[in-house]
């Protein structure tokens, strides 16, 4: 008797707590406003708020910071020049500083007219096939990656042309909605035609707080977390990129990039300092010219070998390392808690993870042993064929993209004047971005578009907060 | 009994004549502030006067030069640049605040941008035809809309015109390990006499950016007169807290993160001789006296015009002495400071980058002691940052 009266009244209970959802709010969580963690969260909220200095450096450190910070920020230049720490530019290029494209540490937006220069957003290509250490094969003529500028008396490679074509969809309470599909258009291809079956991938620069901290999040944490074969049958599967590292020569756990292709901040910046300034580093040597390119311009100048010493481009590594992440803002508000609980609710936090712990690895004390709220799992996704580039990257497939943090996301617009989203920038705002989730992300997306008006902004409201 | 009863009584008037005369110096430096901003403003604008008529020298030199391409025009233009550095590196402390100097539409990137990429310009050694101004297949033409339209091609932040392609154009590459950039005037002659070649694209490439930067100061000046849209926003729109928020920000980050971060600890630390701003005519170490000088007419709301006349006003440095005597002492003493650390670095700055920086060291720490008691006599008296 009394069992039975038990299991009812456990039953009455768990019917209660369901009733009582669609009311529900989420509790805070202890520090979760400290998004860096103790060492390396900022309260700035302003204009620098994705460009603050994580706490807790030594003071040689401080000093990499600020080097590190100039040379992110100023502008290279054609060699041979006067200021020879800055020259090297090119030959060809697609961004004379990480800052035109980071601006303020920040986010880049995509051309909003087909005329409008590309800045911050860059085409990767490649043709069917692997490399030998399985990545991209490069494109035979243009090489792994479009740069649109180029030096004077050299030729760029291509403009592209953005337009955008509004696809109009409806939530399930009736009010309409309007997404806009970009489409790419090469035009004055100065090196001939792309190769047969050529694949391109857009990718715009996103921003950079708290890269330091994700580097050194035990890889071990990052695979536990993976569920390659969807083994719990949630519909999120969950896969850790295998990417080649460069230094060590061998396939690694890749972390950065859209498709995680890139398996830490070292490699990333070298490899922007090629692909994207045409800036040589000891880690990648040779300018980014096709050997096509290479036979038309066997002469062009550079700025030394490397063009970026190797002391400098390490304080620039530490720069993108040290970077500390804003703070919540209104973590306790009760919209926000609300927010967070659907969030949780619909599942957007299966594969944005919500917290992990940085290791004890890696240069930066301070970054040791940190409680983050990143709000990623690193891992690739399936995101449905809306989002699709078709353009594989090591494991990645041509329909899988890392799941991107969303911490400092709603300081976009104070930051860089704009809430542009997603690899490409197609979507406006964080709105859009959810609804442009497919894949193992629909279940979820359908999930926000059942919910109501209310609702659906508290998630916008929380997810502004992060 | 009676005298206890007085005596509380007395006290109880005294604190209410305490109290009361705490709100009258609220109110008091209330106004005062007001003041202050209103001499804030009308420093800014003298010295963007100064700055624009300096230049304006300088663009009539150079239209000088170009009808009369001779060794005296030469070098009035390139004395009428280092007179119009002056005025102008003292604006700079009307920086980083988001103002007409440097807000999204502002054009500070146009005008001072560095490194300047002077390979794109002009020939530089071992490289007779670099340069837009050797090439007129790829640029046929030189005027004003082909040089602002390649800032914005190549990127938002600008690098082809400016002070320092006026500079470059004038001294040429500073290939001397102790003196300036060694351009000859005969750059400019066509024909017979003549160095280098494309003159005459040289001329127009002078003449454009000449007048661009006059242009842009214009562009500034006029936010700031007594009907400038920026000038009735910044003084009717903000509170004084918010007017001297932005003020003090301003200083403060151009006191720490640029002068003593990005203009003298990256050149010590990078150690390359010409990681220096007026690299090609050798002017750093006076660019960095009128920086200074600049935040120093801030505090103390007094400007010296350049024909020796004065602007001057109620100054923040008096709100300060009124409200936190000390602080203001603190803030002197750092300007005391580091004036003279940096009066005695010695010239030219690319030589003491290599071989003496203990020198810039010193600066860089008494500038970040200013910043930070700028910072704190700031928010001493209201400044919201």
């Amino acid at each position: 008797m009394r069992p039975l009266f038990f299991i009812l009244f456990a039953l009455f209970l768990y019917t209660a707590c369901k009733d009582n959802e669609p009311s529900g709010l989420a509790v805070t969580e202890s520090d979760e406003q400290y998004s860096g963690g103790q060492n390396a969260t900022t309260f700035d909220f302003g204009q620098n708020a994705f460009g603050g200095q994580a706490n807790g450096l030594t003071s040689e450190q401080e000093g990499f910071f600020v080097t590190g910070n100039s040379f992110f920020r100023s502008n290279w230049i054609t060699a041979p020049a006067s200021v020879q720490s800055l020259d090297g530019l090119g030959p060809i290029f697609n961004a004379i500083s990480c800052g035109s494209c980071h601006f303020k540490d920040g986010r880049a937006k995509p051309p909003g007219t087909p005329d409008q220069a590309l800045n911050g957003l860059l085409f990767r290509l490649s043709i069917p096939g692997t490399d030998a250490n399985g990545g991209p094969l490069a494109d035979p003529v243009y090489g792994g990656q479009l740069q649109d500028k180029a030096i004077l008396n050299v030729e760029n490679e291509a403009h592209v042309r953005v337009s955008y074509q509004e696809i109009a969809g409806q939530y399930n309470d009736g009010s309409a909605f309007s997404l806009r599909q970009p489409l790419y258009e090469f035009v004055d291809l100065k090196y001939g035609a792309f190769a047969a079956g050529s694949m391109f991938s857009p990718r715009i620069a996103p921003q950079m707080p708290g890269l330091g901290l994700l580097e050194i999040i035990p890889e071990a944490d990052i695979i536990a977390f993976a569920d390659e074969n969807d083994s719990d049958q949630n519909g999120i599967s969950g896969k850790a990129n295998q990417v080649w590292n460069a230094e060590l020569q061998q396939l690694v756990l890749g972390r950065f990039g859209w498709k995680a292709n890139q398996p830490n901040l070292t490699q990333q910046t070298a490899g922007a300092f090629n692909g994207d300034l045409g800036i040589t580093s000891s880690l990648f040597p040779q300018d980014h010219l096709s050997p096509t390119q290479q036979q038309q311009y066997p002469n062009t100048p550079n700025g030394g070998a490397p063009e970026i010493s190797d002391e400098i481009f390490r304080k620039v590594v530490h720069y993108t390392q040290a970077l500390a992440v804003p703070a919540r803002r209104e973590h306790d508000d009760a919209t926000v808690l609300r927010g967070k609980f659907l969030f949780q609710q619909i599942n957007c936090s299966g594969c944005h993870r919500p917290s992990m712990s940085t290791g004890s690895n890696g240069e930066i004390a301070a970054l040791h042993h940190q409680k983050i709220w990143p709000y990623t799992d690193l891992l690739l996704h399936d995101m449905g064929s809306s989002l699709a580039d078709g353009r594989p990257d090591f494991l990645a497939s041509g329909t899988e993209w890392r799941t991107a943090p969303l911490w400092g996301i709603g300081l976009i617009q104070t930051v860089n004047g704009h809430s542009f989203l997603l690899h490409d920038g197609r979507a406006r705002n964080i709105e859009e971005a959810i609804l442009w989730h497919g894949g193992e992300a629909e279940k979820s997306r359908d999930a926000f578009k059942k919910l109501s008006k209310a609702d659906r902004d508290a998630l916008i409201k929380f997810v502004s907060s992060l | 009994m009676k005298n206890k009863f007085f005596t509380i009584f007395l006290l109880l008037l005294a604190s209410t004549c305490f109290n009361s005369c705490g709100d009258d110096n609220d109110l008091d430096t209330e106004y005062l502030k007001k003041e202050a901003l209103e001499q804030y403003a009308d420093l800014v604008l003298a010295n963007y006067e100064d700055s624009y008529n300096t230049a304006l020298t300088l663009k009539l030199g150079i239209e000088g030069l170009l009808a009369t391409p001779i060794y005296v025009a030469f070098e009035f233009c390139k004395t009428a640049w280092l007179d119009a550095r002056e005025p102008y590196g003292q604006t700079e402390a009307f920086r980083f605040y988001g103002g007409p100097i440097d807000n999204a539409t502002g054009p500070e990137g146009l005008m001072n941008a560095w490194p300047m990429d002077e390979n794109f310009i002009d020939y530089v050694q071992g490289q007779p035809s670099a340069g837009l101004i050797n090439n007129p297949a790829a640029q046929p033409v030189i005027d004003k809309q082909v040089l602002v339209g390649l800032n914005e091609i190549l990127s938002e932040t600008a690098i082809f015109t400016g002070w320092h392609a006026i500079e470059f154009l004038l001294w040429g590459q500073d290939l001397s390990p102790i003196g300036p950039g060694t351009r000859p005037y005969t750059d400019y002659i066509v024909g017979a006499g003549g160095t280098a070649a494309n003159q005459d694209r040289r001329k127009q490439y002078l003449q454009v950016t000449g007048d661009l930067l006059l242009e842009h100061i214009a562009q500034v000046r006029d936010e700031w007169k007594t009907n400038g849209a920026y000038r009735q926003e910044f003084l009717n729109n903000k509170t004084s807290g918010e007017a001297m928020g932005l003020i003090f920000f301003g200083l403060k980050e151009f006191t720490i993160t640029e002068l003593a971060g990005e203009r003298m600890f990256v050149a010590i630390d990078v150690q390359d001789q010409e990681h220096e701003h007026s690299c090609f005519s050798d002017n750093t170490v006076n660019d960095l006296k009128m920086n200074l000088l600049g935040i120093k007419n801030v505090y103390f709301g007094i400007y010296t015009k350049t024909d020796g006349s004065t602007v001057s006003g109620r100054s923040f440095s008096e709100i300060v002495k009124i409200i936190d005597p000390k602080k203001d002492d603190e803030v002197r003493a750092a300007f005391a400071d580091a004036e003279a650390k940096i009066n005695a670095i010695p010239e030219p700055f690319d030589q003491t980058i290599l071989n003496n920086t203990p020198a810039i060291t010193i600066c860089i720490d008494a500038l970040k002691v200013l910043g930070g008691r700028l910072e704190a006599a700031g928010k001493a008296i209201g400044a919201e940052f």
